[in-house]
């Protein structure tokens, strides 16, 4: 019970963390996805045409949403974790009885939920611009929250590694970037010349937003249950590569 | 029941470097007890150890009789740390901080906020309580720091340096509350560099040096053992040529101030009488430094001349 209260209250204290900075966290996300329709969508969007016979705001909408998700789970994560070893207020938790996976769950708690306000964010403005259908909830549902809690355990990987504040961006800037935008958010990967095709399907991040805009639009470039079971193995590696390192105490104490 | 003891502590770090070399040290139930030492001593390792901030080499530690490791959860439930640097989140308020840290030691939030209120109010924060933590002056982050160490009430008290940069009003306030404590049961482990303060709070003291303690005793014994004194002698007249006074060391400060380190065995009364056959007459007497201090510049500068820096 006492390690439950210790949860709820790194979790109350991650969530209260993104809801008192809502402009850094939850504001520029809904700017940059209406920008998105704007631009893609409205201007542009006409011109492509239809991908998978549907049309081409419609089709981008599920990338989008998880688009947002996956950057702000893991920068919630690593912002917030990075930010209190820096401080030193982790020892706050270090010094009591917070068992290491306890702490990892209320940091993941909290990227989830930012991955949760973000997202339904996003997917009220969706809802102006595009006639939003989905057309398998459940999956939507169990993408959503896998792709989340994936990118938090990552964004908490990247924080106990960091030294500074550099090493909790080039991840995202140079690694996590290009993978979403190359992962099909904007595009079937049908589009592409054979080669090209294959090099995306090493890419991790086009099996989420997949199987994501299946869960959307009942269609996908890939297996859904292989994606499903993909980002799980992820999470496992994750979650055991993290667990392994709190408990030596990698990057926490010395 | 011993509050503390550690047996054989001896940490290493990576770069080979020996923090503690096989320390031994016992702090009995309700004391008030000094760990003092120079800067690189030994003294914040030994602490980061007790609270699990430092992983230890070897060795044992025991709080209240449970063993830091096959009983951690104890072992933390029954200490509170003040670290040496403030290091709360200073975006949060200074209510949120001391209730959070109540929470991860298993209190609810309602309870929790009503102890933080409590702990806050007791170290005068009472009307600060919704204020942004970096809103907060030098001294009250200091405070603040104690009221989120006493949040889960724990037995065991460490303040690393919890006076450090702050004034003398709010230090001697802070002195007041904590010898409180101490009288309601809470045993203090107290590190600091204000010697003064040390003299002046803690019943025990080992002073630690080079990753070895060097002496573990009473305060009194330890004062005891000093075999001289210095004052400060303000003279009426300036003085032109210094006497030679046997068996007092004098040394000039200005014309009309002088420095004299008295042996125990002659003491201060006989001092004026030679004065005064020199002619000269004093005005006022304080003391130099206070007793602890020149203790522990003697240990320090006899342990310089053993092992000069290389």
């Amino acid at each position: 019970m006492q390690r439950l209260i210790a949860f709820q209250t790194i979790l109350y204290k991650e969530i209260h963390r993104f809801v008192r900075i809502w402009p850094q966290t939850l504001l520029p996300s809904a700017v940059t996805t209406s920008l998105y329709f704007l631009i893609f969508g409205k201007l542009i969007g006409g011109r492509i045409g239809a991908m998978h016979g549907i049309p081409y705001m419609d089709f981008i909408v599920p990338g989008v949403i998880l688009m947002s998700v996956i950057t702000n789970s893991y920068g919630n994560v690593v912002a917030s974790f990075y930010s209190s070893k820096f401080q030193r207020n982790i020892e706050e938790m270090l010094i009591a009885p917070v068992p290491g996976w306890m702490m990892l769950s209320g940091y993941v708690g909290g990227g989830l939920a930012r991955g949760l306000a973000v997202g339904g964010v996003v997917m009220g403005i969706s809802a102006i611009f595009t006639d939003l259908k989905i057309a398998h909830p459940e999956v939507v549902v169990l993408v959503f929250l896998l792709t989340a809690i994936l990118f938090s355990l990552a964004g908490f990987l990247n924080a106990l590694f960091a030294n500074s504040f550099d090493d909790i961006s080039i991840i995202p800037n140079f690694v996590l970037t290009p993978l979403v935008y190359l992962g099909g958010v904007f595009y079937s990967i049908d589009l592409l010349p054979g080669t090209w095709k294959v090099i995306s399907l090493v890419n991790p991040i086009l099996y989420m937003i997949s199987a994501f805009r299946y869960g959307f639009l009942g269609v996908a470039d890939v297996n859904v249950e292989r994606a499903v079971l993909i980002i799980i193995e992820f999470i496992l590696v994750l979650l055991l590569w993290t667990l392994w390192l709190l408990r030596r105490g990698t990057g926490l104490k010395t | 029941m011993k509050a503390l003891s550690l047996t054989e502590l001896r940490k290493v770090y990576k770069n080979g470097f020996e923090a503690l070399k096989g320390i031994n040290l016992d702090v009995e139930e309700g004391d008030f007890f000094a760990l003092l030492g120079p800067n690189g001593a030994g003294k914040s390792t030994t602490i980061g150890i007790i609270s699990s901030l430092v992983t230890k080499t070897s060795g044992k530690v025991y709080v209240f009789g449970h063993d830091l490791d096959r009983e951690t959860d104890d072992v933390k439930r029954s200490i509170g740390l003040v670290p040496q640097e403030v290091n709360f989140n200073q975006f949060e308020k200074a209510r949120d901080i001391v209730a959070n840290q109540a929470g991860y030691y298993g209190i609810r939030r309602k309870q929790a906020l009503l102890r933080a209120d409590e702990c806050l109010e007791v170290l005068g924060l009472g009307d600060k309580r919704n204020e942004t933590a970096r809103l907060l002056s030098g001294g009250m982050k200091r405070r603040l720091m104690i009221a989120r160490a006493l949040a889960h009430s724990p037995r065991l008290l460490i303040l690393d340096e919890p006076t450090a940069g702050v004034d003398i009003e709010i230090r001697r306030s802070m002195w007041v509350y904590l010898r409180q404590l101490n009288r309601t049961g809470t045993t203090i482990i107290l590190t600091t560099h204000y010697l003064e303060e040390a003299e002046n709070l803690c019943r025990n003291i080992a002073i630690i040096n080079h990753g070895e303690i060097v002496e573990n005793n009473a305060m009194v014994n330890l004062l005891g053992k000093l075999d001289n004194a210095s004052f400060i002698l303000e003279l009426r007249k300036p003085l032109e040529t210094l006497p030679m006074l046997t068996g007092y060391q004098l040394t000039r400060i200005d014309e009309s101030t002088l420095s004299v380190a008295v042996p125990i065995e002659l003491g201060i009364h006989g001092l004026f009488d030679i004065l005064s056959q020199h002619g000269i007459e004093v005005v006022g007497l304080r003391n130099a430094s206070n007793r602890l201090e020149q203790f522990f510049m003697n240990l320090v500068e006899n342990d310089r001349n053993e092992h000069p820096p290389s």
